[in-house]
């Protein structure tokens, strides 16, 4: 199955879960350092962290060394046990979702007929993790930061599921894998030197689908459920030591993973123009793919996280009744024109 | 075992993997770290100031309405993603079908908002 090679299911599935580790952990501290500490630094004048190691590229490993030795206050008054359970809920969120994903044509963890409905239904179970820290903290700035950030990403939600729509209308599948294929073995009226990214046509839809992915993050400017002026962090406010750092590697892990799927659905995942190659379909795909798509796959998300980033560090806040205003009479209407035209489009062509 | 349930198995495989890292992490972080508390570590953090009352405090859930609006649209959602992948067979017939469908629900947007229920009151 993977590289070619025939292995017994339990070694299938081993290689699966260090390929899963793989997946969320490397984009996660990668996207922490280039983006986190060094562009954000350059941005604001200033070097970032450049003590440990070559440009303080081992700054990451100091930083769990140090969260690993602090203390673990959780209130007195806080509902201890949902407390511990939080971040564990919002980390196992962010690797229900990379499953999806296909990084090469015999390199996926799952080969889900529905990949897109699962990947949509399991991107909103962090909810849940994020509710229940906000509530389970017995704190004012808590409860408000964990019903913001309820109101938000039930909001954003729907953009995202209906900009997809119009993919898989032209797609034709909700299959991740051949959502992959149909972008690199289409053509644009006639030409086929570049596939078909759905970016070309589904301009509008990738437009939502960043955006909302950004309030799905909570980065700013959608940022009212963190706001460190007014909540103190909001949810997080009460964690401390290393529950916080798993809520900030599950934050940067997610913001890898959603541009993972942002790439497959709309710039053509980890091939490259099938034409290129002279293949067809996914049977002639040759096996190197399988290591180079990985690679193109880390490519593509580093530019839309650069993108994520770029935004985040540039624009002032939304206010609370802005964001949502944005959600409902801007993105929802806007989105379901989009699915609308795509059909009409689709039938008459 | 069929292929589809070892697909569910994998996604099994990897919660398991999340909570078994974070559990280790969070294991060796219990074996090294300080636990000195007293009462004011203890007390919630409000910027400094002496929290006054309980910590679940009555706020506005503002959004309730909002919340009911949701579930529509994901049930619009639903109907939607499965006719999206066999709109090639059913065509013209198909898009004058959802074209009623989202129409209905646009307009069923539009009262909600005429009405005022879109507003962070």
């Amino acid at each position: 199955m993977l590289l070619a090679l025939d292995l017994p299911y339990w070694a299938q599935s081993l290689l699966r879960v260090l390929g899963g580790l793989v997946a969320v952990l490397l984009p996660a501290g990668t996207i922490v350092y280039v983006f986190l500490f060094k562009m954000m630094s350059f941005m604001q004048s200033r070097l970032g962290p450049m003590e440990a190691g070559p440009y303080g590229s081992m700054q990451l490993f100091a930083e769990v060394g140090k969260w690993l030795q602090k203390e673990d206050i959780m209130p007195e008054k806080a509902d201890h046990s949902i407390f511990r359970i939080a971040p564990l809920i919002v980390l196992a969120s962010t690797f229900l979702l990379v499953v999806v994903v296909p990084f090469g044509p015999d390199a996926w963890f799952t080969n889900f007929e529905t990949g897109v409905f699962y990947a949509l239904a399991v991107s909103s179970v962090s909810v849940l993790g994020i509710l229940i820290a906000g509530w389970s903290s017995a704190n004012k700035y808590s409860l408000l930061g964990g019903l913001r950030a309820a109101g938000q990403l039930i909001a954003y939600e729907l953009p995202m599921v209906l900009a997809v729509v119009g993919v898989v209308i032209q797609a034709g599948t909700m299959n991740m894998q051949q959502i992959v294929v149909a972008q690199n073995a289409g053509e644009i009226f006639g030409w086929n030197g570049l596939g078909n990214p759905y970016i070309l046509t589904q301009f509008i839809g990738f437009g939502v689908f960043m955006i909302a992915v950004q309030a799905e993050l909570t980065q700013a400017p959608f940022d009212m459920p963190i706001a460190e002026s007014e909540l103190v962090s909001g949810y997080m406010t009460e964690y401390s030591g290393f529950r916080f750092l798993i809520f900030f590697i599950a934050e940067f892990a997610t913001a890898g993973v959603f541009a993972l799927i942002a790439s497959v659905l709309f710039l053509g995942g980890w091939g490259v123009p099938f034409s290129w190659f002279g293949w067809h379909s996914i049977g002639e795909v040759s096996n190197w793919m399988n290591v180079v798509g990985p690679l193109i796959m880390f490519s593509k998300m580093m530019g839309l996280v650069f993108l994520i980033m770029w935004i985040r560090f540039s624009y002032p806040r939304f206010r609370e009744d802005q964001l949502q205003r944005f959600a409902w009479k801007v993105l929802i209407p806007v989105s379901l024109v989009n699915i609308m035209l795509t059909a009409v489009l689709k039938v008459v062509f | 075992m069929s292929d589809f349930l070892r697909d569910y198995l994998t996604v099994v495989w990897f919660a398991a993997t999340a909570l078994l890292l974070s559990g280790l992490l969070l294991g060796i972080s219990a074996a090294i770290r300080p636990n000195k508390p007293n009462y004011e570590k203890l007390m919630p953090y409000e910027s400094g100031v002496d929290p006054v009352g309980l910590g679940w405090s009555q706020s506005q859930i503002r959004y309730y309405v909002f919340a009911l609006l949701f579930v529509v649209f994901d049930v619009e959602a639903v109907f939607i993603f499965p006719w999206a992948t066999q709109l090639e067979r059913y065509a013209g017939f198909g898009l004058v079908e959802m074209g009623v469908f989202v129409f209905v629900l646009l307009l069923g947007l539009v009262y909600a908002w005429r009405k005022g229920v879109l507003r962070w009151v």
